[in-house]
């Protein structure tokens, strides 16, 4: 008889944990500039190393080199740069007003605005968007009305939604903004549905699906890459790699795989792996993947790498889970700063003009928010009416719920 | 005996299985390291180890996948679902393959699992953090479903439901949490602490699988109540001066069908409360059931209060919840009828 030693469970654990230094020793970071730049008629078995590399622009120096570089012009550098600090700073407010009790709840997308602001800037008006609650920068890169935003936010009478769904769940048809689920993972794959119809109908529009790492363990993760993969429509699969999923570190979500762009291969799908605080990569590597599909070429798969610098929610504290300051040790650094570092290095920007456009900022968003708290908080009200719940179920209210609105007496 | 809340009366039970039986294990998405959103396995995992307390990628259905597999082996495993939300990818694993596994193998494979999650609103959590789909379980031949009002029963419930040879959805009001939450949400909860059903016994003992109790004994009329509602329903009966017995249903299957007859045929006046929405809700099964055993005693329509037929809203979310003036009303209606 052979002898086997008993079987043991192998269960994933990060490196370290609170009271822990912070470790990114074994996070491979190649230089920027060494990751080539394919055609976009490129075949998958032809770019599979590059779902294991980073595509990276911006050195340390704050230059742009590289096969990726070269792609974006002043005026839109300068333009993403605000873009990303009204973000940040919209962030800031609206977290500061759930705390004042104000709303109920609030989700911030600290250190991971380059990823939304440049994929929209490399998006067309008529494409859309399947987000998560972390994409609020799509919005506001699109200029979507802050006060409408904040409304939501507050689910106060001038909330588009009704004061139906939770704070961050925007919705905006118009602005190529699909309405949040808070279902992780659903929308992955009607993005793909989307990108299918555009293609039955002989459209030229794209449509971009966005996921957590977390979220990429869902059925509907799958399924995305698997319509995808058979179909392939004009969509652009995006996966923002921020190391967390609340307290669950993303080996729980690749479990042996290296990166989540390899996920991609298995199903044939052209997959490339970003530093997602490089607004110049993510910038550079969205237009790629918007011409490939707009072209005909079919899907891409993109891992943003990137790090959530904030709590996952304004329920959580992640001080329970990680190092404290594991996010000032995340090697990939700040997408502002870096920007910024990099338009001074171009000679077009400057620490006062950051500053002042700071200020500047700063007051736009209060007087957004000022304007917004005139229409109510959910705190204070006035909310919404009680009616509002029973619209919408339907086109038409059918008779039993009529019945129920009426029982409620409004 | 020891002061809990619900949260440590449900860590306490599985405290207590994992210690006695190497076959219980726990696992859901960020139970492991951190214990849980709602905190629920806090330090469970520094106890008894990660291959037996452990996170899982969010994926329900592979949550309840692996617990349907582990239990086909004889483990006994507790699987968290974050939010009863959530359940629904899991679905097809608890209907078409939990419920049935035994009736299917004759016995040969069985399915010992307990699946626990937070339901109900009064969080503001909109659309995706308040629902409470009882129904959609209770209506599944070969599945247990139970829904605890208070510490006391949740740790004795929870015990039942792991010893339980049988799949077991195992709701939790989250806004019972911490105190008896009676659907007044302008004024402070009571702690479980300064509350007798917070008193619970430490170490093993179970509350029966499929018997109800009755907190309050009444002549005039009989509420059918769970969860969060029992509270509202002992506020509302308060509230009215109607002498109300208020049956707390503890299991909504199997149901204590033999106390509801009682009390209806004591009372001849029934109101069915639950705050999930009211079209083919577990209120029109419990209202069907009392017809066909009591209707000789019923002296007035039965009456059901109710979540609307909508989804959860956010801002709206007390005009949706089926609160003490809302119960106050249909108890005069039942009363008047
Ligand atoms: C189906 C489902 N399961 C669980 C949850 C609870 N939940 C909300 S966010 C979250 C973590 C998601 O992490 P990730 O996908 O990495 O996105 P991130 O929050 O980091 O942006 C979890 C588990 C949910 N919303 N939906
Ligand atoms: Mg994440």
């Amino acid at each position: 008889m052979t002898y086997y030693k008993p079987l043991s469970l192998y269960v994933p654990e990060p490196s370290v944990r609170p009271g822990d230094k912070p470790d990114f020793s074994k996070f491979a970071i190649p230089k920027a500039g060494s990751v080539r730049r394919p055609e976009i008629d490129v075949s998958e078995e032809e770019i599979r190393d590059l779902a294991y590399g980073i595509i990276r622009v911006l050195n340390r120096d704050g230059e742009a080199v590289g096969p990726w570089a070269g792609v974006m012009d002043d005026e839109t550098a300068l333009k993403g740069l605000r873009y990303m600090m009204k973000t940040r700073a919209y962030d800031a407010r609206m977290q500061k007003a759930q705390r004042q009790g104000k709303t109920s709840f609030y989700m911030q997308c600290l250190g991971e605005e380059a990823i939304a602001v440049a994929h929209q800037m490399a998006l067309s008006p008529g494409d859309m968007n399947f987000p998560t609650y972390r994409q609020q920068g799509l919005l506001i890169a699109r200029e979507h009305p802050l006060v409408e935003m904040m409304c939501q936010i507050y689910s106060n009478s001038g909330d588009v939604l009704g004061g139906r769904q939770m704070p961050v769940m925007y919705s905006s048809r118009d602005s190529g903004f699909f309405s949040i689920s808070g279902n992780l993972g659903t929308q992955y794959v009607q993005a793909v549905g989307w990108a299918m119809a555009s293609a039955i109908k002989g459209d030229t529009k794209i449509a971009s699906a966005w996921i957590g790492d977390g979220a990429t363990a869902s059925n509907d993760f799958h399924s995305a890459l698997l319509y995808a993969s058979v179909y392939r429509p004009p969509v652009i699969l995006n996966v923002v790699n921020n190391q967390w999923a609340i307290s669950t570190f993303q080996g729980i979500a690749t479990g042996q795989s290296v990166t989540f762009a390899t996920r991609a291969l298995g199903y044939g799908l052209n997959a490339l792996r970003v530093d997602g605080n490089d607004f110049l990569a993510v910038y550079a590597v969205s237009k790629w993947a918007v011409e490939r599909a707009r072209r005909n070429f079919g899907p891409t798969f993109i891992e943003w790498v990137t790090y959530r610098v904030g709590a996952h929610s304004s329920s959580d504290d992640p001080s329970k889970y990680r190092p404290l300051d594991e996010s000032s040790a995340w090697p990939m650094g700040d997408p502002i700063e870096r920007l910024k570092n990099h338009l001074i290095v171009r000679g077009v920007w400057s620490d006062d003009r950051h500053v002042q456009l700071d200020a500047e900022l700063h007051d736009e968003i209060r007087d957004a928010a000022k304007e917004a708290e005139s229409h109510g908080t959910l705190g204070q009200g006035p909310a919404p009416s009680a009616k509002e719940m029973f619209e919408d179920v339907f086109k038409e209210m059918p008779p039993h719920l009529r019945r129920q609105r009426q029982q409620m007496g409004v | 005996m020891a002061r809990m809340n619900m949260i440590e009366a449900i860590r306490d039970a599985m405290d207590v299985k994992l210690g006695q039986d190497d076959d219980v294990v726990v696992f859901g998405e960020d139970v492991g390291y951190f214990g849980g959103v709602f905190r629920c396995t806090d330090g469970l995992q520094r106890k008894y180890g990660k291959s037996r307390v452990f996170d899982t990628p969010i994926n329900e259905s592979g949550i309840v996948g692996v617990a349907v597999g582990m239990g086909a082996y004889g483990l006994r495993p507790i699987a968290e679902v974050q939010f009863a939300d959530y359940v629904y990818p899991a679905y097809d694993q608890i209907v078409s393959e939990a419920a049935r596994l035994r009736h299917r193998s004759h016995g040969q494979f069985t399915s010992p699992i307990t699946i626990r999650m937070p339901c109900g609103g009064g969080i503001f959590g909109g659309q995706t953090h308040s629902q409470t789909p009882e129904a959609l379980f209770t209506h599944v031949a070969g599945l247990k479903t139970v829904l605890p009002s208070n510490p006391y029963d949740a740790k004795g419930l929870l015990i039942a439901s792991i010893e339980d040879d049988d799949p077991v959805i195992f709701f939790e009001p989250k806004r019972l949490y911490n105190g008896p939450f009676d659907g007044h949400h302008d004024r402070p909860v009571t702690p479980w602490s300064k509350h007798a059903l917070g008193d619970v016994p430490e170490g093993h003992y179970v509350v029966p699988l499929g018997e109800a109790a009755i907190r309050r004994e009444g002549s005039d009329v009989t509420v059918l109540a769970y969860g969060t509602m029992v509270f509202v329903a002992q506020a509302a009966a308060a509230e009215t001066g109607i002498d109300a017995e208020i049956i707390d249903l503890r299991t909504l299957l199997p149901l204590d069908l033999d106390r509801i007859e009682a009390s209806v045929k004591k009372t001849g006046r029934c109101l069915i409360v639950h705050e999930a929405t009211f079209t083919s809700g577990y209120g029109a099964e419990l209202s069907a059931l009392v017809q066909e055993t009591c209707f000789y005693h019923l002296e007035a329509p039965i009456e059901r209060v109710t979540g609307w037929d909508t989804p959860y809203p956010h801002a709206q979310e007390w005009d949706y919840f089926p609160g003490p003036a809302r119960v106050g009303a249909g108890l005069k209606r039942v009363m008047e009828a």
